[in-house]
C-alpha cells in the first residue's frame, strides 16, 4: 500500500511536469494522477523510461463516462493503469477527453497492448485514437450506431435487437 | 518443360479459421493469408459473444455481479469470483478472516489445476494425442466433485461473497482435497512422460509461437505466456493476496517463449499449486469464514426468524434498491488467474451497485498477440498455438 506522501512517482512525475498535473487523489492505496490531455504521450514515456520508475508493463486502460456523476467536471475520461515489474508499484493515470473533442493520442507507440484495448474504448465509448494502426470497432459490428458503454445509452438497447434484419432464404 | 513451370501462377489465399472451428474451443474468427500452407497475415475478428457484461455491472448490486463474474471464465469460475470479491473487498477496505483466506487459495489453486488440466489435455488432443486428454479430464473430475461437494455446483460455482464465504466448508472437506493432492502428482507425471519427450509433440510444439520477453510485456501478456518466456512475474507473490505470502511455492519460467515452453510451465504450475493446497489444508485455521459485519454479511436463519435486528439486516441487504453501500472513489485490484492477470477497476459513487465496473481479462489482452504468433508458421501450426494461448471466448468478448 502506498501513501501519497513518500511516492517516488508522484514526486518525480510533479517535479518534471509541474503545469501538466491536475489533480492526485488516493484511494485504499491506489494513487490516481489526473493530467492534462497534450501532456499524455510525453508523460507515459517518461513513467516507461525513467531509470528508476520503470512502470513497463501497461496492465489496462479503461474508459469512464462520468455524465451522472455530479462532482466531477468533465464527461469521458481514460484511466491508464500501470504497473512496475522493478519496484512492483502501480499507478493510475487518468486524462479526460472534451465532448467537442472526442481525440487522444494513442499510446500504441510505447505498449502494442494498447491495440485491442483501445479498440475497446472506441468500441463503446466512442473516443478516437490519435495514431493508432487499425482503429475499428472490436466487438460490435460495424454498422452499429451508438456505444453502449456510455450512460446515455440505455441498458436494454435502443431497440437494435427487434430492428435486427436477417435475410430470408 | 522448365518454361511451363515459370508459368504457374500462385496466388496468395484467404482462408476463415473460425468462427466456428473444432479447434477455437469458443467462437472467434481468424482470417488467414496464405502462401501455400504458410501465413503471410493474419486478422482477428472477436465479439461473437459479447454479452455486455460491463454494462450490466452498472445495474447490479455488487454481490449480483457475482454470477456474472464467473460466466466470464467458465473453466475457473472461482477465481474470477474470489478476484471479484477481492476487488470489492479493497474498496470497502475490510478484509476476510484467514480461515476464508486459505480456503479461498484452496479453492483458487483446485481451480487453477483444473484450468491447466484443460489447457494441456485440449493442447494434446488438438495435436492428435487423445490419450493425455483422458488422463487430464478424470482428475478434473476429482476435482469438480469437490468442488460441487463444498459449493453446491460444478460450474459457475457463485461461491464467495464479498466479505466471505457463501457458507463454510462441508465436514470431511479436507480429507477429500488431501486425498486429491496426495494422488494427483501421479497423473502430471504420466502426462510428462506421455508428452514431454514425445518426439511429435516436440516437433508440433518447440519454437512454434515465440515471443521474446520484451514483446511479452510489450503486448501485456501475462500468467503461463509471459513466464514461458522467460519473465518471473507472478501476482501471489509479487503483491501478495489471500493469504499467499505464507505459502511456500516457487514460480516455474520458460526460456524460448513457444507453445512448448507454455506447456512446460503450466505442468509445473500444476505441481507448485498442489504444494500450495497441501500446505493450506495442513494449516488451515478455524474461526469464521465471514467478516463480523451485519451491513455486509447475511445474518444466519436463525436470526433471521427469531430476532427484529436479524431481520432489518437481511430486509436491508436484500430487497430491491438496498444493500450494502461502497464509499465513494475508484480502485483497481489484480489477481492471478490461471491464464494471467485478472484486474477489476471498480468506480464507486457511494451507492449500492457500481458506478463503471471495468475487467481486464487476461483471455482478451493475451489474445491480441496472435496475428504476430502466427506470421511465419504452418496453418497447422494455428492449432497449436490457439491451444497453447488458452484462449476463453466467454473472457475475450465479456
Amino acid at each position: 500500500m502506498d501513501s501519497m506522501e513518500g511516492n517516488l512517482a508522484l514526486a518525480k512525475l510533479k517535479a518534471t511536469y509541474p503545469d501538466s498535473i491536475l489533480e492526485t487523489k488516493e484511494f485504499r492505496g491506489d494513487i490516481t494522477v489526473t493530467i492534462k490531455k497534450e501532456d499524455l504521450l510525453s508523460i507515459m514515456q517518461f513513467l516507461k523510461d525513467d531509470e528508476e520508475l520503470k512502470f513497463n508493463h501497461l496492465a489496462s486502460i479503461s474508459g469512464i463516462d462520468y455524465l451522472k456523476m455530479e462532482d466531477v467536471e468533465g464527461r469521458l475520461a481514460v484511466v491508464y493503469h500501470l504497473y512496475s515489474f522493478k519496484n512492483s508499484r502501480r499507478l493510475a493515470i487518468k486524462t479526460f477527453v472534451s465532448e467537442d473533442s472526442l481525440e487522444i493520442d494513442s499510446v500504441y507507440s510505447l505498449w502494442k497492448t494498447a491495440d485491442w484495448q483501445e479498440r475497446e474504448i472506441y468500441d463503446l465509448f466512442g473516443i478516437t485514437f490519435k495514431g493508432h494502426p487499425l482503429l475499428k470497432r472490436i466487438f460490435l459490428p460495424e454498422d452499429f450506431e451508438g456505444h453502449p458503454l456510455r450512460k446515455d445509452y440505455p441498458l436494454k438497447g435502443r431497440g437494435e435487437r427487434s430492428r435486427f434484419d436477417y435475410e430470408e432464404r | 518443360m522448365a518454361d511451363e513451370v515459370k508459368e504457374i501462377l500462385t496466388e496468395r489465399m484467404v482462408i476463415n479459421f473460425g468462427p466456428s472451428h473444432p479447434a477455437t474451443h469458443g467462437v472467434f474468427r481468424n482470417i488467414l493469408e496464405l502462401d501455400g500452407e504458410r501465413i503471410l497475415d493474419a486478422e482477428v475478428e472477436i465479439g461473437f459473444l459479447h454479452s455486455g457484461f460491463e454494462k450490466l455491472g452498472e445495474h447490479r448490486t455488487y454481490n449480483q455481479f457475482i454470477t456474472i463474474a464467473d460466466r466470464m471464465n467458465y473453466l475457473s469460475p472461482l477465481s474470477n469470483d474470489i478476484g471479484y470479491a477481492l476487488a470489492v473487498e479493497k474498496l470497502l477496505g475490510i478484509e476476510v478472516p484467514p480461515r476464508c483466506q486459505y480456503i479461498r487459495a484452496i479453492m483458487c489453486e483446485l481451480n487453477r489445476i483444473a484450468d491447466h488440466l484443460v489447457s494441456v489435455g485440449m493442447h494434446a488432443v488438438d495435436i492428435g494425442a487423445m490419450t493425455v486428454f483422458l488422463y487430464a479430464y478424470k482428475q478434473r473430475e476429482i476435482i469438480y466433485d469437490i468442488l460441487e461437494f463444498v459449493t453446491g455446483s460444478r460450474m459457475n460455482n457463485s461461491y464467495p461473497r464479498v466479505g466471505g464465504l457463501v457458507s463454510d466448508v462441508p465436514e470431511g472437506f479436507e480429507e477429500k482435497v488431501k486425498d486429491f493432492a496426495d494422488h494427483f502428482l501421479h497423473t502430471v507425471d504420466d502426462i510428462e512422460r506421455l508428452l514431454t519427450r514425445n518426439r511429435i509433440w516436440v516437433d508440433r510444439n518447440k519454437g512454434i509461437g515465440a515471443i521474446t520477453p520484451e514483446e511479452a510485456i510489450s503486448w501485456g501478456l501475462t500468467g503461463p505466456i509471459l513466464r514461458a518466456a522467460g519473465v518471473e512475474r507472478d501476482i501471489r507473490k509479487a503483491e501478495p493476496y489471500s493469504s499467499y505470502d505464507h505459502f511456500d511455492f516457487e514460480i516455474p519460467v520458460g526460456v524460448r517463449g513457444d507453445s512448448y515452453d507454455r506447456y512446460l510451465v503450466r505442468m509445473e504450475e500444476m505441481r507448485q499449486s498442489n504444494r500450495i493446497i497441501q500446505q493450506a489444508i495442513a494449516n488451515l485455521p478455524g474461526g469464521e469464514v465471514n467478516v463480523d459485519d451485519p451491513k455486509i454479511i447475511l445474518p444466519p436463519k436463525e436470526r433471521v426468524y427469531h430476532s427484529i435486528e436479524g431481520l432489518i439486516h437481511h430486509f436491508k441487504l436484500i430487497m430491491e434498491e438496498h444493500g450494502f453501500q461502497t464509499p465513494k472513489g475508484e480502485i483497481y485490484s489484480a489477481t492471478e488467474v490461471p491464464n494471467g492477470e485478472l484486474g477489476f477497476f471498480i468506480i464507486s459513487d457511494g451507492t449500492n451497485k457500481p458506478y463503471r465496473i471495468h475487467v481486464r481479462a487476461p483471455s482478451f489482452i493475451n489474445y491480441s498477440v496472435f496475428p504476430q504468433l502466427v506470421k511465419g508458421h504452418m496453418i497447422s501450426d494455428v492449432v497449436a498455438i490457439i491451444s497453447s494461448l488458452n484462449i476463453i471466448a466467454g473472457e475475450l468478448d465479456r
